[in-house]
C-alpha cells in the first residue's frame, strides 16, 4: 500500500511536471513577433502595404529572389533559359513544390499569378508592356514571349518588395486584381493558420512541414529557406511603448522596427538586442506637385532642391547618426547604380542661387501648401525642416497638418493648392525599392499615369525605357546615372538621405537574415 | 413597467437613425479615403480610383447611403473595406475584451467607490475624508494612459507580478484571462472611483442629515444599519445615475486603454477602423455603442424603482 501511494504520488508529481513544462517547451518554437503596423489586408496584389509583403514572404514563394549581394538568384525556379534574341524566358520549376492544401505547384499556377501581378505593380506593368504571351509548356515548364528584348526581366520577377510577384494557385490568382481573395493557400515556408488568427489581435503562421528548402544556404530572400520554429505568432500592438516594455519583460520576442528615441531604454537591456535587418535601410523624398503653380515651373523646383540640406531631415527625424547617412545618390548608395549628385545638391544648400531662381521664375510670394503628416513619427519632423529650409531659400510657406490617411487622400487631388490641393508632401520608401529607374517609382514621369505630382518629361520616360531595354549592366549603369541627372535638371522630387530603423529581439532568438524585407525563416529560439 | 420599456424602445429608433445620419454624413464629409488607404503608399491615381469603383465610393452619396440604411434593414451590417471579414464577424470577435473590461471595472469601480462614499460622508472633516476627496480630484485629473504606464512599470516591468499587455480569452484559460485584466481594469477604473465615490459622498451626507436618519439613530439603531439600510438605499438614485451615465465614459476610456494594454476590443477596432477610414466598421460600432448606451440607461431607469418605491412607470 506504502508503494503503491509512493508510486502514485511520483505518477502524480511527473504528470504535474509535465502539464507545467509541456506548454513551456512547446512555447520554445515559437516566436512571438510585432510587425510594424497592424495586418489588415492579407491580399499582397491588392495593396503595396509592407505588412501584407511581410505576410507574403511567409506564406508564398517567388520564381526569383534577391539575395543580400542584391543578385537575383532562382528560388521556386530549377533552371531558366533565354533564347539568343533573348525574346523567348522558359521557365522550369524545382520538382516536388506543392501548395498547402497538397496539390502540385503547376506552370499554370505561376503563369496566372504573373498576369494578375502585373497589372497592379509598377514594375510589372512594365514588364507586361513587352510581354507577347506566355504559353504553358508542360506541368512545371512555361515560356515568356517578349515583343523585345527587355533589360529586366529578372530583376523585375525577383523584385524583393511590393509588389512582390508571388506565385498563388491559379483559382486565387484569377481574382479580379482590384477584388481582395480571401483564400490564403501558399507554397511557402509557413502556413496561415485563418481559423486561430484574430485581426487586430494576433496572426497564426505554423511551420509547413512539406516545404522544400533550396539546398543553397540562405542569402537575403534566397537560398534556403529552412524554418526553425514550430509557430510564428504576429502579435498586433499598437502602442511603441508598450511593444517595447514586453519585450523587456519577455512577453514577445521580436519587434520589427523600433522608433528611434526608444533605441537607448533597449540598448540597456541584457536579455534583449538590437539587429539591423536591412542594410539597405530606407530613404526620405520630397514630391512637388507638377500640376499646380509655382511648382508647375521647373526653375522653382530647382530653387527647393537648392535649399535641401539631407544631414538637416536627418538629425530632426533620426538623431542619432548610426542611423542614418547622408547620400546623394537617388539609387541608393553602396549599390550599382550609385552616383553622387553634381554641386553638392541635397547635401549643401546653395540659398542665393535659390533665391535667384524664383526671381528668374517669377515666383510672386503666394505661399505653397506643404503638407504634414503628423500620425507617422518618421515623418512628423520633415515638413517643419522644409519649411525652415524652404524660407531660407525665399519661399514663403503654409504648413498643413494633418493625419497620414488625409494626406494620401489629399496627395491624389490635382486641384490648385488653395482650392484643396498641394504643392509638396514627404514620404519614405524602403531602399530596395528604389535600386534602379523602373523599380524607383518616383522616376516615372509619364504624366497623369506617374506618382503622385505627377511629373511629365517625355525625356525621363526615353531615358527609362532605354534603361528597361538595356541589357548591359554598365550601360545600364550610364543610363541610370543619365536619368538621375535628368531628375536634378527638371527638379523632379527630392532624395533626401537614408536611415536605417533596428529592430530588437530577445538575446535567445538567432539567426536573422540581412534582407530588405523581415523574415522569419532561419530563426531560431533557443 | 411593460408599457414605459416598450415606449422606451420603440424611442430607440429615432435616437438610431438620427444616429445613422449623422455618422454617416461626418465620415463623407471629413478628409480621408479609403481606397488611398487601402491602396497603400507606391499606388498610383489610376489604382486609387479602380479601388474606389470597386467599393462603391464613386456612386454619388445619397445612392451609398440608402444602399447601407436597406442592407442593415436586413440585418446585413456590410464587409469591411480592409478586413476580408463582415462587419458583424469582427465585432463578434473584439465585443469579449471589452464587455470584460469593462464588467471588471464597474466591479472594481463600485465595489471601492461605494463604501469610500459612504466612509468619507460618515467621517465628514476627517482625514479619511480629505483622503478621498483628494483621491478624487487626483482621479479626474491624471490622463488614463499615465495611470496605465505608471501601473505597468510598478507591477509588470519592476514587480513582474503581471503581464504588459494583451488577453487571454476567458474560456481558453480563467487564470491568465484574469492576469491580464487586473491592470486595465484598475487603470479604467480610478476614473470611475474618483466619480462615483464623490457622488456617493455628496448623496450620502444630504441623506445623513434627513429626520428619518435622526429617528433611526434614536431608535438606537446601529451606525452599520443606519449607514447601510436607510443612508445608502435612498441616496442610490443619483449615484445609479452617475454610474450609468459613466458607462459612456467606459466606453471612451476603453478605447485608451485598449490601445496600453493592446487588447483586442471594440474601442481598438474603432481606433483602426477611423484611422483606416474603414467606413461600414466604424459606421456599426458607432450604432452599436448607441444601442449599448439607450439601453444601459432604460435599464438604470427601471432599476430605479428597486431602490425608490415612490418611482413609478
Amino acid at each position: 500500500m506504502k508503494q503503491i501511494t509512493r508510486r502514485m504520488l511520483a505518477a502524480i508529481a511527473t504528470g504535474t511536471i509535465l502539464a507545467v513544462a509541456g506548454p513551456v517547451l512547446a512555447q520554445g518554437k515559437v516566436v512571438r513577433y510585432v510587425k510594424n503596423g497592424n495586418l489588415t489586408i492579407l491580399d499582397p496584389v491588392w495593396t503595396t502595404a509592407y505588412v501584407t509583403r511581410d505576410h507574403g514572404y511567409m506564406i508564398y514563394d517567388t520564381l526569383f529572389a534577391m539575395d543580400e549581394n542584391n543578385a537575383v538568384k532562382p528560388q521556386m525556379v530549377d533552371k531558366y533559359t533565354v533564347s539568343p534574341d533573348k525574346l523567348t524566358w522558359t521557365f522550369t520549376l524545382r520538382d516536388g513544390l506543392e501548395w498547402h492544401d497538397g496539390k502540385p505547384v503547376m506552370a499554370e499556377d505561376c503563369v496566372a499569378s504573373l498576369q494578375r501581378w502585373g497589372k497592379r505593380d509598377t514594375m510589372g506593368q512594365k514588364l507586361m508592356d513587352f510581354v507577347k504571351e506566355f504559353k504553358v509548356v508542360d506541368a512545371k515548364t512555361f515560356t515568356m514571349q517578349l515583343k523585345e528584348p527587355y533589360g529586366l526581366v529578372l530583376d523585375t520577377l525577383g523584385k524583393p518588395s511590393s509588389n512582390t510577384p508571388f506565385m498563388m494557385p491559379k483559382a486565387v490568382a484569377e481574382t479580379d486584381p482590384f477584388k481582395q481573395f480571401g483564400v490564403y493557400t501558399g507554397s511557402g515556408p509557413f502556413i496561415y493558420v485563418d481559423k486561430e488568427s484574430k485581426p487586430g489581435e494576433k496572426h497564426v503562421y505554423i511551420k509547413n512541414p512539406k516545404y522544400k528548402p533550396r539546398a543553397e544556404p540562405a542569402s537575403g530572400l534566397a537560398g534556403g529557406k529552412v524554418v526553425k520554429v514550430d509557430r510564428v505568432e504576429v502579435v498586433e500592438m499598437p502602442d511603441t511603448q508598450q511593444q517595447v516594455n514586453a519585450i523587456i519583460a519577455g512577453e514577445i520576442d521580436v519587434l520589427e522596427q523600433l522608433p528611434h528615441d526608444l533605441i537607448p531604454v533597449l540598448k540597456k537591456e541584457k536579455n534583449v538586442k538590437l539587429v539591423d535587418w536591412n542594410p539597405l535601410g530606407h530613404v526620405f523624398v520630397i514630391r512637388f506637385n507638377w500640376l499646380t503653380k509655382p511648382f508647375d515651373n521647373p526653375k522653382v523646383r530647382l530653387a527647393a532642391l537648392y535649399a535641401m540640406r539631407q544631414e538637416d531631415y536627418l538629425k530632426a527625424t533620426i538623431g542619432d547618426p548610426a542611423y542614418y547617412k547622408v547620400c546623394s545618390a537617388a539609387f541608393i548608395c553602396g549599390t550599382p547604380n550609385a552616383v553622387d549628385a553634381p554641386d553638392g545638391m541635397l547635401t549643401k544648400p546653395n540659398f542665393e542661387k535659390s533665391k535667384a531662381l524664383l526671381k528668374e521664375a517669377g515666383y510672386d510670394g503666394t505661399p505653397i501648401v506643404l503638407m504634414q503628416s503628423t500620425t507617422l513619427p518618421a515623418l512628423t519632423n520633415m515638413a517643419p525642416v522644409t519649411k525652415a529650409l524652404l524660407e531660407q531659400g525665399g519661399f514663403k510657406v503654409d504648413m498643413q497638418s494633418m493625419d497620414w490617411q488625409t494626406l494620401v487622400t489629399r496627395r491624389t487631388k490635382k486641384d490648385p493648392a488653395d482650392k484643396g490641393g498641394w504643392n509638396v508632401f514627404h514620404t519614405y520608401s524602403v531602399s530596395a525599392d528604389a535600386l534602379n529607374p523602373i523599380s524607383n517609382a518616383y522616376f516615372a514621369a509619364n504624366g497623369d499615369k506617374a506618382w503622385f505630382g505627377w511629373p511629365n518629361d517625355p525625356e525621363m520616360e526615353k531615358l527609362r525605357d532605354q534603361y528597361a531595354k538595356e541589357t548591359d549592366p554598365a550601360k545600364g549603369k550610364a543610363l541610370a546615372a543619365k536619368v538621375q541627372a535628368r531628375a536634378l535638371e527638371t527638379g523632379q522630387f527630392g532624395w533626401l538621405g537614408q536611415w536605417y530603423g533596428p529592430g530588437a529581439t530577445r538575446s535567445n532568438v538567432t539567426g536573422w537574415l540581412k534582407a530588405p524585407v523581415p523574415v522569419m525563416w532561419n530563426i531560431e529560439k533557443k | 413597467m411593460l408599457d414605459f420599456i416598450a415606449r422606451r424602445l420603440i424611442a430607440i429608433i429615432p435616437v438610431l437613425t438620427v444616429v445613422a445620419v449623422f455618422v454617416f454624413l461626418m465620415l463623407r464629409l471629413t478628409p480621408g479615403d479609403p481606397a488611398a488607404v487601402i491602396a497603400g503608399d507606391n499606388a498610383t491615381s489610376d489604382q486609387i480610383a479602380d479601388i474606389r469603383t470597386k467599393l462603391g465610393l464613386d456612386e454619388p452619396i445619397w445612392t451609398q447611403f440608402v444602399i447601407w440604411i436597406g442592407n442593415i434593414l436586413q440585418g446585413n451590417f456590410g464587409e469591411s473595406f480592409f478586413f476580408k471579414k463582415t462587419v458583424a464577424e469582427l465585432i463578434a470577435q473584439r465585443v469579449e475584451p471589452t464587455l470584460a473590461l469593462a464588467v471588471c471595472t464597474l466591479i472594481i469601480a463600485i465595489t471601492v467607490a461605494v463604501p469610500m462614499g459612504v466612509l468619507a460622508a460618515y467621517r465628514h472633516g476627517s482625514l479619511i475624508d480629505r483622503f478621498v476627496m483628494g483621491f478624487s480630484v487626483l482621479g479626474f485629473s491624471v490622463p488614463v494612459f499615465v495611470i496605465g504606464y505608471c501601473l505597468i512599470y510598478v507591477f509588470a516591468i519592476e514587480l513582474g507580478w503581471l503581464p504588459v499587455q494583451g488577453y487571454v480569452r476567458i474560456g481558453v484559460n480563467f487564470w491568465g484571462f484574469l492576469e491580464r485584466m487586473v491592470l486595465p481594469s484598475i487603470t479604467l477604473a480610478v476614473i470611475f472611483v474618483a466619480l462615483i465615490a464623490r457622488m456617493t459622498r455628496a448623496s450620502v451626507l444630504e441623506v445623513l442629515n434627513e429626520d428619518y436618519i435622526r429617528t433611526a439613530r434614536a431608535k438606537g439603531l446601529s451606525n452599520r444599519v443606519v449607514l447601510m439600510r436607510h443612508a445608502l438605499r435612498n441616496a442610490a438614485v443619483p449615484i445609479l445615475t452617475v454610474i450609468g451615465l459613466g458607462i459612456a465614459g467606459l466606453i471612451g476610456g476603453a478605447v485608451v486603454t485598449e490601445s496600453v494594454y493592446g487588447l483586442p476590443g471594440l474601442g481598438r477596432l474603432t481606433v483602426e477602423a477611423v484611422l483606416s477610414r474603414d467606413f461600414p466598421t466604424i459606421q456599426t460600432v458607432i450604432l452599436l455603442f448607441s444601442v449599448v448606451y439607450v439601453v444601459i440607461n432604460l435599464l438604470i431607469d427601471i432599476s430605479y424603482t428597486l431602490f425608490d418605491p415612490r418611482i413609478r412607470y
